[in-house]
């Protein structure tokens, strides 16, 4: 099923064709309007004028999330607050948020994309839509939320958490699309059990996951349990949002929606463009955004792209899976959780030099656990026991208000921490995706 | 009054096979012997607590193996090895709303009375409030030289 036939079955020819105007119009527009841009240009010694073909994209310089961090709040809008009128924002590498703003055509944009998306994943306007992302800063939610009004099915706007009124309200109203990450929906699949629910009597079709890595194997584990089928989504909020790239029927990549974004993959450690087919950085330049544009956006997520015709149809490029990060970021429960932002919460506490260690796991309750080991030493030891275990709550309080993430604070010995050639090993990912 | 005060060894221990018996090895290979000893523990860690013939030295040598270590100051009381004993010093304890924070007892007895730890809020007044009562504190030296 096609939301917009015309868009995603453009032929090639034509494609490229209106990449390059966009991408002409992008650049124009970030040299003109974003100062930071300008001046990246101008010592790349590269002008506006300069993009004569899809292949001067490599001549343009790339954007990293420490450019989003320096430029916080809104330094990179293009447009000015008024003309705003939404932000989203996804955690950095340390204290600040990056900050992403929308125009009112971004958001009818983003609307249409997710119309697109949640289309491919056999969404029509009969559809009870139950969106477990979260609604917030976070853009899982509103992204799915807008998209799915778009297509005219009824929206239930659950947001994460709260299990047992998650399988109360799909019971109740027949949903029969699910929106959520794929470690949430095994976990209310566990909650179902105990509960003694039978899933396979429900109602669900698809299953629309995304917001963390998964796999085939998990793919294979949801759709066991479930009665749905399992599609994978893919988005980041820096360039929109949920609705970047989806998997089509045939399941065997993501089309990566090129008309609105362009794809490349890179060699992480050059910066070289490697060709179709090699894994590498993947890397979007946005050609529609008229508030947070973006050039060369490096993800650091590891993926490659297949140009392959699909039997769907869509000329789209498709993307692999997510495969892996070209930093230490962790995604736990669909948020973003770098070591660096655990390291800042324990200096901001007082402990110089702290030695910690980030142990995730997924074994028991098929949700990812974050324990956070952290080596007492003799500045923080007290030696009474409720005097260290307030220590633990009060670490754990200050990650959850700092990170919006609930973590188990576990004290440990000094140097039980492993180091490895002077340098600490930060995480430990013990879940089998 | 300080003089009263016994130091005592806290040891942090992550609750892992083997690590007590480190401990031990750590200080009897210093010549280090150990005098009376407890362990306050929850799920994940415990705090080792000993009272030692050379606290100074033992904490030397704790540091220099890598444990996270401290001196903290402690009573040690004599009490009357007879029902009621401990009672006795505990009750104008209670009375001054001094809490205790831990306490515990020797394996070894001082003359025939049983010596017992006793970690305190506000030491100095305890000490003076126990010996008003003519409970006999036993000074850091002669705890040490047991």
């Amino acid at each position: 099923m096609f939301w917009d036939r015309t868009g995603e079955t453009m032929p090639r020819e034509e494609l490229e064709k209106l990449q390059l105007a966009r991408l002409r119009d992008t650049v124009v527009r970030v040299y003109e309007r974003v100062p930071f841009y300008r001046e990246l240009l101008r010592r790349v010694g590269c002008e506006p004028g300069d993009i004569k073909s899809l292949d001067d994209l490599r001549r343009l310089p790339f954007t990293t999330k420490e450019d989003l961090r320096e430029n916080y709040p809104f330094g990179l809008f293009a447009v000015p607050l008024e003309d705003v009128i939404r932000v989203h924002a996804s955690s950095g590498t340390t204290g600040k948020p990056c900050v992403v703003g929308y125009t009112r055509r971004d958001i009818e944009t983003w609307a249409d994309l997710m119309a697109r998306a949640l289309t491919m994943g056999g969404a029509t306007r009969g559809d009870v839509i139950q969106n477990a992302y979260g609604y917030g800063l976070f853009t899982g939610g509103l992204g799915i939320h807008y998209g799915a009004e778009k297509i005219g099915a009824t929206v239930v706007p659950a947001s994460g958490g709260h299990t047992k009124r998650q399988l109360m309200l799909m019971q109740d109203f027949g949903s029969t699309i699910l929106t959520c990450t794929p470690s949430y929906s095994l976990y209310m699949a566990e909650e179902a059990q105990e509960m003694g629910i039978d899933l396979k009597a429900l109602k669900l079709k698809s299953g629309i996951f995304g917001a963390e890595p998964w796999s085939e194997n998990m793919r294979g584990e949801i759709e066991a349990r479930w009665p749905l089928k399992a599609y994978d989504i893919y988005g980041l909020s820096e360039v929109m949002g949920p609705g970047v790239a989806m998997e089509c029927e045939a399941r065997q990549g993501l089309h990566v929606f090129e008309d609105h974004f362009l794809p490349e993959i890179i060699d992480p450690a050059t910066g070289q463009t490697l060709p179709y087919g090699q894994t590498g950085e993947l890397v979007f330049t946005t050609l529609t955004k008229e508030a947070f544009p973006l050039l060369r956006y490096r993800t650091r997520d590891i993926s490659a792209l297949f140009p392959e015709p699909c039997p769907c149809g869509r000329t789209h490029v498709r993307m692999a899976r997510i495969t892996g990060r070209t930093d230490d970021m962790l995604i736990i429960r669909g948020v973003n959780v770098f070591p660096s932002q655990i390291e800042s919460v324990l200096l901001g506490l007082g402990y110089t030099e702290p030695h910690y260690l980030l142990v995730v796991d997924r074994q028991a309750r098929r949700l990812d656990e974050l324990e956070v080991w952290v080596e007492l030493s003799e500045g923080m030891f007290t030696d009474a026991v409720r005097g260290l275990e307030e220590l633990e709550q009060r670490i754990a309080r200050e990650l959850d208000s700092v990170l919006g993430i609930r973590a188990r604070v576990k004290l440990v010995e000094p140097r039980t921490i492993p180091r490895s050639e002077g340098k600490a090993r930060r995480v430990v990912d013990r879940r089998e995706l | 009054m300080p003089r009263m005060r016994v130091k005592q060894i806290s040891v942090f221990l992550e609750n892992k096979s083997g690590r007590l018996a480190q401990v031990s090895d750590v200080l009897g290979a210093g010549g280090v012997n150990i005098r009376a000893l407890s362990i306050a523990d929850t799920t994940d860690f415990g705090i080792l607590r000993l009272i030692v013939n050379d606290p100074e030295r033992a904490y030397g040598l704790l540091k220099e193996a890598g444990f996270t270590a401290n001196l903290t100051d402690v009573l040690a009381v004599e009490l009357e090895d007879r029902p009621g004993g401990l009672a006795r010093a505990l009750r104008p304890l209670a009375e001054a709303g001094i809490n205790i924070e831990y306490l515990y007892a020797f394996v070894q007895k001082a003359r025939d009375a049983a010596l017992v730890v006793f970690r305190v809020e506000r030491m100095d007044e305890a000490a003076a409030i126990l010996q008003a009562r003519g409970i006999r504190l036993v000074p850091g030296e002669e705890v040490y030289r047991l």
